[in-house]
């Protein structure tokens, strides 16, 4: 029978905070840029104009075939350099820089597909009422539908949040110290890999299913009005 | 003068043949309502007008500014233009003070006292001040169809459209709106109207255009409408609409 030795937790707490940073800051870059990038790619594609309309669709249709672990590989393997010389030398660790952008791209394609089916659940007339008034196409698309939109997506989007934050344990494939990737490696370390790993199991369980009772509350509070 | 000429127009969606061939005009000042029987185009027609429906042949010209010509500036001349739809469509995550005065700020460059003073005083035309700051959601339908005439009006439009007001409307409610639009009526402002309410035509229209098919079948002064329709259809669809 195995027995269970939690001691080489405490000690390894600071150690696993600074992993939950690694993690937090990818979710939230990746929800950030995700919901703008993915926000641009949705208006583009239903934008009516055949080649931007294409082009995001090429992108989200190639972006959601692909398995995000690949995607995390090819960025470190391949981008460093541009990544480099577009965000200049002084960013610090290329492995957190390439999944930063991996995780942006990869979400965006995700985030697009649901703020597309958002900007759609808004009624046709709302359009043709704000461009009445005078209002150019994009000034109605920000100012009347995407407002709208956004107000009926919120659950949706807290749900990919959610997904997208547990996804970001994979970076531990480019050898990053998120919060899994620390724990595995004190856990390798001291010889305790399961007590470790049960132990980040349950944290992320604690975060992600608080989170979700969160959106079902949102969600009911919408659904009333 | 013709504030809305509208010349020959056709349109097609795809093989299909929406408008064929429509001309009229709507003189300043003047009342033109537009009937016939559903699907014959009326919508299409009156959305042509202010372009948010695009035609392929044909002119429409409004206080002298030809659509067709690629220079227009089409925000600008629909921000003059207003346009009361079937289905209100008010912004339903403004209130309706905002629903009132983003479009004169925003669209306009009023202020925003002007704005307010302007939207404020429209409200209280049409009896709704003290619904200022609720959301349309909070409105009865005939409210939000009189909030969204006063949004219209606070642009200061040079004539309005009217597809269908009041046909979404419970009919207790139906009256309330067509008040609103005879007083504007009564005002001297220009409108086109799509409507098959007969009484309002009767009041206040100066012509009646009835359509068929996508074609303009008559378009005649009210009384010579009513009195003796030309065309077989638009008798039918008198007798129909009359014995309702
Ligand atoms: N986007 C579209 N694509 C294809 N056909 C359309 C489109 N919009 C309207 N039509 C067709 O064009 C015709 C005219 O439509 P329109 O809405 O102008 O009629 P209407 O006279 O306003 O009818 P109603 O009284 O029902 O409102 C109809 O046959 C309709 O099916
Ligand atoms: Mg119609």
């Amino acid at each position: 029978m195995y027995e269970f030795d939690w001691s080489s937790i405490p000690g390894a707490i600071p150690l696993l905070l600074k992993g939950m940073l690694i993690t937090l800051e990818i979710s939230a870059v990746a929800i950030v840029v995700g919901i703008a990038w993915g926000t641009v790619l949705a208006v583009a594609r239903i934008s009516g104009v055949g080649i931007l309309s294409k082009l995001a669709a090429l992108y989200v249709n190639l972006f959601r075939s692909v398995p995000l672990i690949m995607v995390i590989l090819w960025f470190y393997l391949i981008t460093p350099e541009l990544i480099r010389a577009i965000f200049g030398a002084g960013i610090g660790d290329i492995r957190l820089a390439s999944a930063l952008v991996a995780f942006a791209l990869f979400e965006a394609a995700y985030y697009s597909e649901i703020i597309r089916a958002g900007i759609q659940s808004v009624p046709r007339g709302q359009m043709s009422a704000g461009l009445a008034l005078g209002f150019t196409p994009g000034q109605t698309m920000r100012r009347i539908i995407l407002p709208q939109a956004f107000r009926n997506m919120v659950p949706l989007l807290l749900t990919q949040a959610i997904i997208l934050f547990q996804d970001t344990s994979l970076v531990y494939v480019i050898g990053l110290s998120d919060f899994f990737g620390t724990a595995y490696k004190v856990g390798d370390r001291d010889g305790r890999l399961v007590e470790l790993l049960l132990f980040a199991g349950l944290v992320y369980f604690v975060i992600c299913f608080t989170a979700s009772r969160i959106v079902k509350r949102l969600q009911a509070r919408y659904a009333i009005d | 003068m013709q504030l809305i000429e509208i010349q020959n127009i056709s349109k097609w969606y795809g093989e299909f043949q929406v408008l064929t061939e429509c001309s009229t005009s709507v003189a300043k000042g003047e009342v033109v309502v537009v009937c016939g029987p559903s699907g014959s185009g009326k919508s299409t027609l009156i959305k042509c007008v202010n372009a948010l429906e695009p035609f392929q042949t044909g002119n429409i010209t409004v206080n002298g500014i030809s659509l067709s010509d690629k220079k227009t500036n089409l925000p600008k001349l629909r921000s003059r233009v207003g346009m009361v739809f079937q289905n209100f469509e008010l912004f339903p995550h403004m209130t309706i003070i905002e629903n009132m005065t983003i479009a004169q700020e925003k669209v306009l460059g009023r202020s925003k006292e002007d704005a307010l003073t302007k939207g404020h005083a429209l409200l209280k035309r049409v009896g709704l001040v003290e619904q200022t700051n609720k959301f349309p959601g909070q409105l009865s339908g005939g409210q939000q169809q009189r909030v969204a005439i006063a949004r219209a009006l606070a642009m200061d439009p040079m004539c309005m459209l009217f597809d269908e007001p009041t046909s979404a409307l419970d009919p207790e409610m139906v009256n309330e709106v067509l008040d609103v639009m005879v007083a504007l009526a009564e005002e001297g402002m220009t409108m086109m109207c799509v409507t098959h309410e007969m009484g309002f035509a009767r009041k206040v229209a100066n012509r009646v255009v009835f359509m068929d098919r996508g074609r303009i079948v008559e378009d005649a002064h009210k009384d010579e409408f009513f009195g003796s329709p030309r065309s077989e259809r638009a008798q039918e669809f008198l007798s129909k609409i009359l014995s309702h």
